[in-house]
This record gives C-alpha cells, structure tokens and sequence, in this order.
C-alpha cells in the first residue's frame, strides 16, 4: 500500500515535507512513542480531518492511540514522506512506521514487523460499463494503474502483457480510470473503498485475491519495543478494541477476522520467517546483485530516457528557431506572442507544467499518452531556452552581414536563409548542447506522470533493495555514459562547420562533390 | 542604356539631428562620382539612402524607371517591393567587405544570383569564373574570406557586387580598412570598370584616385553639398571656404 495523494504538485512539497520532518529529528523521548507516516496519503490511513485540516485522523491515528496507552506513552505522529519511512525509521526519526507498510521480504532485510495488525487484498476496480475484467488474469494487453512501489505493482508486473502504470498517488490513478487513460486500476481494498466514493463511474469486480497484510515496523536493534508492540497488539485483537476501531473506519472485513482468528501455528512460522529473513548480505552477494541491476536498468530505463530526450529535443530546437524569429523578425503581435511564451515557459516550473499538461489537459478533451505528454512537456519547456539561444546567435552576427545580402537584392527571409542562420547556427551549438545534456538529466522528472524511464527503474530498485547508494552511484555512471556520445557528436559538429578553419579549401569542396577546378593551377 | 541618377531635396535626420539637408545631385550614365567630406558630414548616409539601407525622411531618388519619393512623416507602405527593386540596379561595396565568412569565394559571388534571380548555378559559377578572373582572384574561388587578405576580399566584394549586373556601383569607403599596400589593387578594379563604362559613385579619402579618375567631385559638409566640380576646378580653385580649408588639410 502505498499512500499518496499527489493530485497536486507533490515533489514541489518535498522539500517542505523534508524540512517539516527535520524538525522531528531528536533522540526518541522516553515518555513518547514517536510513530512516522505520511499524512498526505490519503484516506482511511493518515490524513488532515476534513473538518480541521489541522489535525490528523484515520484509523491508524487511533491504533498510535491505543499502542501509546499500552505502552504507557504519549503517541507523536512524524511526518515523513511515504517513500522514505523506512530510511526515516533508521536515521531515527521515530520509533516505528505505522502507515499501511505491507509486510513483504525485502523490507524485512532491513526492519522488524511486528505482528499484522490489518489485512486485506488487492481490489480491482474498473469503470462502470466494463464487463470484460474480472479477475486479474483478465488484464493481460490492458493498462493497469497501481501506487508505487506497492506488492500490486510487483504482482502486475510479473504478467506478462499487462501493462503498468506506477503512480505516485492514488488519486492519478482512478482520474486517469475514469477519463479512460487506463482500464482498470488494482489497489489496496481500504483505498479503493474511499476512492470510490468519488468516483460513481466506477465499479469492483473480481474476488478477493492476493493478500497482503500491514505491520508496524521497528529498528532491528529495538527487539525490546518489538516485543512490547507485539503484546499491545495481541491485547487489543483480544479485547476487540482494533475491530472497533476497523468498523468505525468502515474497514472491517473478513481477511483481518480471519488474522485475528489465526491460529498460533502459522503466527510460529510468521515469526520464523522474519529470524530467516533479516540476514545480511557479503559484499560478494551485493556485487553479483549490482551486475544483475545492469540489464534492468539498461533494458528498462535507459531506452526510454533516450527516446524521451532527443523526441523533446528535436521538439524543442524546431520550436525554439520558430520562436527566436518571431520574437525577432515577426510583426509585433507575432513577436509579442513569442516574447511571452518564451517568458512564461521558463519562468514557471517544468514540474507544473508536466502536472498540467498531464493532469490537466484531459479536462479540456486532451488526453496525451504519457510518452506524448513527457516529450510535449520537456520540449516546450526547453524550446523557451533553445529561442535565446538561437536568438542570442542570430544578434551575434555582425550587422554588415544582413545589409550586404539585402544590397545584393535579397529578401529578409532570403538574407536569413542563406546568410545569417548559417552562421549563427554554428555559434548555437555549445549552448544546444548544454541544453541538451540538462534536459537529459531533466528527463527524469517525468516519472511523475507515470513514464518509467531510468530515473525511475533506480528509485524502484533501490527502494525494494534499500539501496540507494550503490544502485543511485550505477544509475549516474549509465547517465553519463549515455551523454558522452552526444557530447562528442556535438563537438564534431562545431569543428565541421567552423568555416574559420577550414584548411585547405580546395581539397574540402571536391570532396564535398561541388566539382571545381582546383585552385592554383 | 542610361543610369540617370537625379536626387531631389534629400532630407535626413538621426533622432533630431539633422544629417542630409535638401540634397540635390544628378549623376549621368557612365560617370565616376566622388564624394568626399569631413567625417560625420552625411556622405556614407546619402550612399546608403540610394540603395534603401537607409530611410530619408522627405525628397526624392530617381534611379532609372524606379522613385522613391517620401515627404514629412508618410507611411513607410509599400516600400519594401520598391525597396528591392531598387536593390537590383544598384551595386553596393562596404568599406568592411562583409563577405559571408561561411561560404567560399565563390559561392559568396553566385549565391544571390541563384536565390534571388533564379540562376541556374552552372550558369552562375561560369559568370562568376569570369568576373573572378577580371578582379584578379580566377586562382581563389574555393578560398574561405578568412584565408584571403583585405584586398583580395574587397575585390571578391566588388565581384559579388557585378554579379547582379546593377546599373550603379555604389562604394562606401572601400579602401580605408586596407592596408596602403593594398589599396591600389582594388581602385585598380574601379578604374577599370570605369573605362568598361559603369556608372560609379565612391565615397573616399583616396584625393589622388579622386584626382585622377573622377568625373566629377562632390564636397558634402554638415549634410549639404557645397561644392560640385570636375576635379581640375575642385581642387585648384574650390568655391567654397570649408572645402579649401578641407583641400588644404589634405595637401
């Protein structure tokens, strides 16, 4: 489960978040249990109550309460982005995770669960008039929204045929259901129940199928709290004070009956898994493990960057030359037009206008794909910069160049032409290349709407690794590399068309095929 | 065929200042016009107004069949047509060459011709060789600007000038970014193409190539003519003071 709404620009709170989560940053107290979540998830987990956006509800706000009075002490809710829970828990930022943590292998390398205190399943949900999706099996050549980095977005991924879209939030994922971008969306029961709500186009189909199960994580080192957890919760599964708790939410369903029903047996073998489970890896291991993250990332992520890159470079460098005209040579309403794009596109975030251009557009009928909508997000953005460029390129060339062609007759067109672009684009090509190497890098962010691209196959893999050095050190060097051929390419170009040091003329134009006599004779 | 040239009343002034003040000048076909004056006296302006790189503010050009005629404060309309129809009798040199650095000597002489005529470019290149040859640079077609020294450039610049086969040469300095060992070669080419009949105006502070070539001598000062003479009279015995005293700076 993987709680995010980011409806809105998430990443722009990032840093707020970051920042509001620093504050947390002390040795935990003594009197209080200082238990982390991410209050921008959505409903029934954590949230801001809808009646005071001050103060944070949800089921699992009551279940801090109940674990603080078991334990004697005062439950502290930390924000942390849902992402980071895990890394946050390390660096000691609180005492446990309790925020729809599924309970799977990989995390287990790195905390200790507690016994499940909630189970459920993954719901499919489908817009009203499908009949066609009825079981998981169904979604083979259909495209499917799951959250980040949640056992549904595993699970789909290892079909074959289906098609994923990871989002950063649920919210994404069943407006793009319901606008038609996707065709079913498999989530987490509690948050397709809540959803739902807001979207009466929609339906559920299939069984309950494929379990998952939250705990509540610790430190490895706090066995001592592990323990205590461990009691708290088997008390308040006894007394019946967490089904209430569940009913109230309306979330009360038979998969956690029946976890609270187990039997001790398969508890045992729980608790024996976990000791299996928390062994840690030789740096031998870790190595063969960073080869087996090369095809991955290279297979995966690498094409995409590039495709994504050079489509919105060639955009935004046929765009920019249209723009830098216009704004130089256009009449005035043309020219004030291309003043004013160039200024509004550089001067707001490439973020909101990827949110917009995603989120936004299929509002007005607009639906892009998510490759289209990246390649038209960076492009456009881009093209703003490339016109000064171009701009700045065609003001270099001295003045005399422009009378001399039009005193031979020229239009200002023909002057331009053959006369003033020539030359200026020459003197453009270091800063296009700049420009291209960032956007490159840039890419990136479009893993925002959806785009699995390099950027994103690394935070995937170093998240379910706990890996972020490693893998993140793997992931630059391929950016690099990736770069340095258009780095070279560009360098060649420069040297080709420098026309100043062109030696020796005459060789150059017959092997330019031009047919000439050759000089000096 | 004639390349009348008549200017009437050629008014022009820079933010307020005036620089042509009611200009009037007649050129003949086949006449080597000198215009010399003190910097800043307008005469690099009067050239440019008579190839439409310059605005005037009121008066009037007449060149051949084509008028630009404009008075106080008229729209500038449909100029540009004109503009360019003027362009094409008239062959304009600059005193910094203003060659494309891009292109080869060669493809510097036929690109306007190609563009802008529709010449085909066999045709283009032979015309080229031929002119190229006349200047002197048949052995430096494929050269770059860059591999070529002052003359040589304003040479291929006159070149690229004939090569639209204009009715007037207009010539803007052409010598004073040379090297003195260079400037004889290009008023060489000048001399010669007044002998070929070519209407020629240049502005110069070349006396002795004023003295000895030109038809006829225009003094400009302070944006109006005041002196208009065969050299003979121009510079033995000038009417007006300010051109003695320019004349005498100059000996």
């Amino acid at each position: 489960m993987r709680l995010n709404d980011s409806h809105k620009a998430r990443l722009l709170f990032l840093a707020l978040a970051a920042f509001l989560s620093a504050q947390y940053i002390s040795a935990s107290a003594g009197g209080e249990l200082r238990w982390g979540g991410d209050s921008e998830g959505g409903e029934p987990y954590v949230f801001p109550s809808p009646r005071n956006p001050r103060e944070i509800v949800g089921f699992e706000v009551d279940l801090a309460g109940l674990l603080g009075r078991e334990l004697d002490r005062r439950a502290v809710f930390v924000q942390n982005q849902w992402d980071g829970l895990v890394a946050g828990l390390e660096r000691g930022n609180y005492d446990i995770v309790l925020n729809g943590l599924e309970v799977t292998e990989d995390r287990r390398r790195r905390v200790n669960f507690s016994i499940p205190y909630y189970a459920t399943y993954n719901q499919i949900s489908v817009r009203a008039g499908t009949d066609s999706i009825n079981s998981i099996a169904d979604l083979k050549g259909r495209t499917v929204g799951v959250l980040q980095n949640t056992p549904a977005q595993r699970l789909l991924e290892g079909e074959p045929g289906t098609k994923v879209r990871a989002y950063p939030g649920q919210i994404n994922a069943y407006d793009d259901l319901a606008n038609g971008r996707l065709d079913a969306v498999v989530m987490d029961w509690p948050i397709a129940i809540y959803c739902h709500k807001h979207y009466p186009g929609l339906k559920f189909v299939g069984r309950p199928s494929d379990l998952v199960q939250y705990a509540a994580a610790v430190r490895k080192e706090d066995t001592q709290l592990l323990g205590q957890l461990n009691d708290a919760l088997r008390k308040l599964i006894a007394s019946g004070e967490l089904r209430r708790i569940y009913e109230k939410w309306g979330i009360w369903n038979s998969e956690t009956e029946k976890l609270f029903s187990g039997d001790g047996a398969s508890q045992a073998a729980l608790e024996d898994y976990q000791e299996s489970a928390t062994r840690r890896l030789t740096l031998r291991e870790r190595l063969g493990q960073y080869i087996s993250y090369l095809p991955v990332l290279l297979v995966q992520g690498a094409p995409m960057t590039l495709t994504i890159s050079t489509l919105a470079m060639a955009l935004a460098v046929g765009l920019g030359l249209v723009l830098a005209l216009m704004n130089l040579y256009g009449p005035r309403p043309l020219a004030w037009m291309a003043r004013a794009y160039i200024e509004v596109m550089r001067g707001t975030p490439l973020l909101i206008q990827l949110y917009l251009i995603f989120y936004g557009l299929p509002n007005a009928g607009i639906r892009l794909s998510p490759l289209l909508a990246a390649v038209a997000g960076l492009g456009l953005n881009y093209a703003a910069y490339e016109a000064e460029n171009y701009r700045a390129g065609i003001q270099a060339i001295p003045r005399g160049q422009m009378e001399a062609a039009l005193s031979l007759g020229m239009t200002r067109a023909q002057a331009l032409r053959h006369i003033i672009l020539p030359q200026s684009l020459r003197l453009v090509i270091p800063p296009v290349t700049n420009d291209f190497i960032a956007l490159f890098k840039d890419s990136s962010i479009v893993s925002v709407i959806t785009m699995v691209e390099l950027t994103k196959v690394y935070g995937q893999l170093a998240s379910s690794n706990y890996d972020y050095i490693g893998i993140g050190i793997l992931t630059a060097g391929i950016y690099f590399l990736l770069g340095l051929p258009f780095i070279k390419l560009a360098r060649w170009a420069e040297n080709h068309f420098a026309f100043d040091k062109r030696v020796p003329a005459p060789a150059r134009r017959r092997w330019l095929g031009v047919g000439a006599k050759p000089a000096m004779d | 065929m004639s390349a009348h040239i008549s200017i009437e009343n050629l008014c022009k002034s820079f933010n307020g200042a005036p620089v042509l003040r009611n200009v009037n000048l007649e050129v003949k076909a086949s006449e080597l016009i000198v215009i010399i004056g003190p910097s800043g006296c307008g005469k690099s302006t009067l050239l440019r107004c008579m190839n439409g790189l310059e605005l005037f503010d009121s008066g009037k050009i007449c060149m051949g069949s084509i008028t630009l005629e404009r008075h106080e404060g008229s729209k500038t309309g449909d100029l540009n047509s004109r503009l360019r129809s003027l362009r094409e009798e008239v062959g304009m040199v600059f005193q910094s060459f203003n060659l494309f650095p891009h292109l080869t000597l060669i493809q510097n002489v036929t690109k306007a011709p190609v563009v802008v005529k529709g010449m085909d470019r066999k045709t283009a290149e032979e015309k080229a060789k031929e002119l190229l040859d006349k200047v002197g640079l048949g052995d430096r077609i494929d050269y770059y600007p860059s591999q070529l020294s002052g003359g040589q450039q304003q040479r291929g610049a006159i070149a690229r000038a004939l090569m639209m086969s204009p009715r007037v040469m207009l010539y803007d300095e052409p010598t004073s970014a040379l090297d003195p060992s260079l400037v004889n070669e290009v008023l060489q080419i000048m001399r010669k193409l007044d002998e070929d009949g070519l209407t020629q105006i240049v502005v110069t502070h070349e006396m002795r190539f004023a003295r000895d070539a030109a038809d006829r001598i225009i003094f400009l000062s302070e944006g109006e003519v005041v002196e208009d003479a065969g050299p003979e009279r121009f510079f033995t015995s000038p009417k007006d003071p300010r051109a003695r005293e320019f004349i005498r700076s100059y000996l």
